[in-house]
């Protein structure tokens, strides 16, 4: 920075001296080791988001290479209007509240039952995590062929077992094909909503909760005013960081219902329009639309991580 | 004091039998792979049929399908190698940002971990035009890159908040002995912050592994990853659910090795360091 741009800086940088060619040969080699990561980043990531911005200001059929030309935002009008790509729309923020919700549920309660000591809980706490580090397609071929199988599916399987012939066997992807792709996506989800909370039950102040104790409160008072209150951040982490992942899900969708019986989400809608329909121009302006409803979930997510971030530091 | 054992007992059993609830797909899963076709195609399922290698023999490829073996050496070359280049890339940066920081080191930070919410589908039009112009698509050095990019903001979160504990009166300590950097980063820094950096690795690597949506657009047949291979098997073929058991498995059997393997700092990486 130069004396002049110093002098007319706020006076929050007037602390650091002007500093001649030396200093700042040495601030560069403080930043040198930054750039090759940052320059990366940005020409990998940024440039072809700002890509798809402009491609989706065109009207542009892959097919028709000839017939491209400005359209405004006409793409985006045809998005919010066309029906399958509304639905879509509805069916993302439908897939990823509904997992989130219930894995961050089910998680809650798993991970307090592996807060309290018992006999074989590191084995257990690997048994829950097992379903985590399953390759995601190879999750979502385990649900569609070796469970939800009309034929021999384990389900039915169980049902036959249970209820002699005369058992139900439903063919559970076509007569609910969003609740089978949402019980899929909470079984992998769940041990991850797990972890994040058993990390933030380990962290609570375990001085206050005897004190607690000793005065007489109940579990559920402990939970309620303690535990909850301590977990709120975790929470919101998990339920944040999920909608991130949960989101952007294609491999779950495109495995288990190829899109179909409408369950398109709008990451396959994006998929498919380019990649089957080779409409670049409304491919884009879908694309635009995901990146805006993830920079809303990312606002959230970036004040929470940075408040947790914040609060490491302190404590370090 | 007894109410309280038994208590505690009913909990813990209720913790197993959750273990035991979610793992069980997954045991189905292996135990199928196990089965002869016809046995795994029963209703109700045989628990107790013989067992045998078909399935496995079968994937790979006795029975006369695509051999998953180019498909598994394109993952491990983009995984592995992705994994090395974020290491290169990410370690001077997190250097950067913990040991030696720049001013305003958590607004770079915070910029990395923006880039990782930008979805997939954000850039996936440009690249793939652009892999189309260029001949890179169905290339798997592509992959490498986007691999790289995919996890870059993960592992410079992940080594800043490893390096970070790195106490700042040793480094200064070994300075007014006259350690020069390599020294202080080999005898000071590595051994505290070696561990964390493993654990990132692997994480990098079961990212890599496990991506489908880049693979699936921007690879063919020579650069197709073993994701894109299982999804041959998204379509009933007849008999087969032992040969998709013994494939899921075996595709995911580095995942589950690196992740039992990273289990400890797995929360760490996947909430971006904001959980230790």
């Amino acid at each position: 920075m130069t004396a002049t741009a110093t002098s007319t800086a706020p006076v929050t940088h007037a602390r650091v001296p002007a500093p001649g060619a030396p200093g700042r040969l040495r601030a560069w080699a403080t930043r040198a080791p930054l750039l090759p990561a940052l320059v990366f980043m940005v020409a990998v990531t940024q440039l072809p988001f700002v890509a798809t911005l402009v491609i989706s200001f065109f009207d542009w059929n892959a097919l028709y290479p000839d017939a491209r030309g400005f359209a405004g935002f006409a793409n985006y009008s045809e998005v919010l209007t066309d029906p399958d790509l509304r639905k879509s729309v509805l069916t993302t923020i439908l897939l990823t509240a509904s997992v989130v919700l219930a894995s961050l549920v089910i998680g809650l309660g798993l991970a307090l039952l592996l807060d309290r000591r018992f006999k074989g809980r590191g084995f257990v706490r690997t048994l829950l995590i097992a379903p985590f580090l399953l390759v995601p397609v190879a999750a979502a071929l385990l649900w569609k062929h070796v469970l939800y199988n009309p034929e021999y599916g384990l389900f039915n399987g169980l049902l036959h077992w249970a209820g002699g012939d005369s058992a139900p066997q439903p063919d559970w992807i076509s007569h609910t094909p969003l609740l089978a792709i949402e019980a899929s996506l909470v079984w992998q989800w769940t041990p991850f909503m797990m972890l994040i909370l058993l990390a933030g039950l380990q962290s609570r102040d375990t001085e206050l909760i005897e004190a607690a104790r000793m005065d007489g409160a109940s579990d559920w008072q402990v939970f309620r005013h303690l535990t909850l209150p301590h977990l709120r951040r975790y929470l919101e982490l998990g339920a944040l960081l999920g909608s991130i992942y949960i989101v952007q899900n294609f491999d779950a969708v495109f495995t288990l219902t190829s899109g179909g019986l409408g369950t398109a989400n709008l990451p396959y809608t994006v998929y498919q329009s380019f990649y089957q329909a080779h409409e670049n121009g409304l491919a884009s302006a879908a694309g635009v639309l995901v990146v805006i409803g993830s920079l809303i979930i990312a606002t959230f997510a970036l004040r929470v991580v940075s408040s947790l971030f914040r609060e490491e530091a302190s404590r370090a | 004091m007894r109410n309280v054992r038994v208590k505690g007992a009913g909990l813990g059993l209720a913790a197993w039998l959750a273990g035991i609830v979610f793992f069980l797909p997954l045991a189905w899963m292996a135990l199928t792979s196990f089965h002869s076709e016809e046995d795994a195609a029963t209703n109700p399922p045989s628990l107790a049929a013989s067992l045998t290698l078909d399935g496995y023999r079968d994937f790979f490829g006795a029975g006369g399908g695509a051999s998953p073996w180019p498909s598994l050496v394109n993952s491990t070359v983009a995984s592995v190698v992705s994994t090395l280049c974020v290491l290169v890339l990410a370690l001077p940066a997190a250097y950067a940002l913990s040991i030696r920081p720049v001013k305003k080191w958590t607004d770079v930070l915070f910029f990395f971990l923006s880039t990782k919410m930008l979805p997939v589908v954000a850039g996936l039009l440009p690249l793939y035009l652009f892999a189309r112009n260029t001949g890179l698509l169905d290339n798997i050095w592509l992959l490498v890159i986007l691999y790289t990019s995919m996890n870059l903001p993960i592992a410079v979160w992940m080594m800043q908040s490893f390096l970070a504990e790195v106490p700042k009166a040793v480094i200064e300590a070994a300075q007014i002995d006259g350690a020069r950097l390599p020294t202080i980063l080999a005898r000071v820094v590595a051994p505290i912050a070696l561990p964390g950096i493993a654990a990132t690795s692997l994480i990098c690597f079961i990212f890599s592994w496990n991506e489908l949506l880049f693979a699936r657009v921007l690879t063919g047949v020579v650069a197709q990853t073993a994701p894109v291979f299982l999804t041959g098997f998204i379509t009933s073929q007849g008999l087969f659910l032992a040969k998709v058991c013994a494939a899921s498995l075996v595709i995911s059997l580095p995942v589950l090795a690196a992740g039992f393997a990273a289990q400890d700092k797995l929360v760490q990486g996947l909430s971006l360091g904001a959980v230790k």
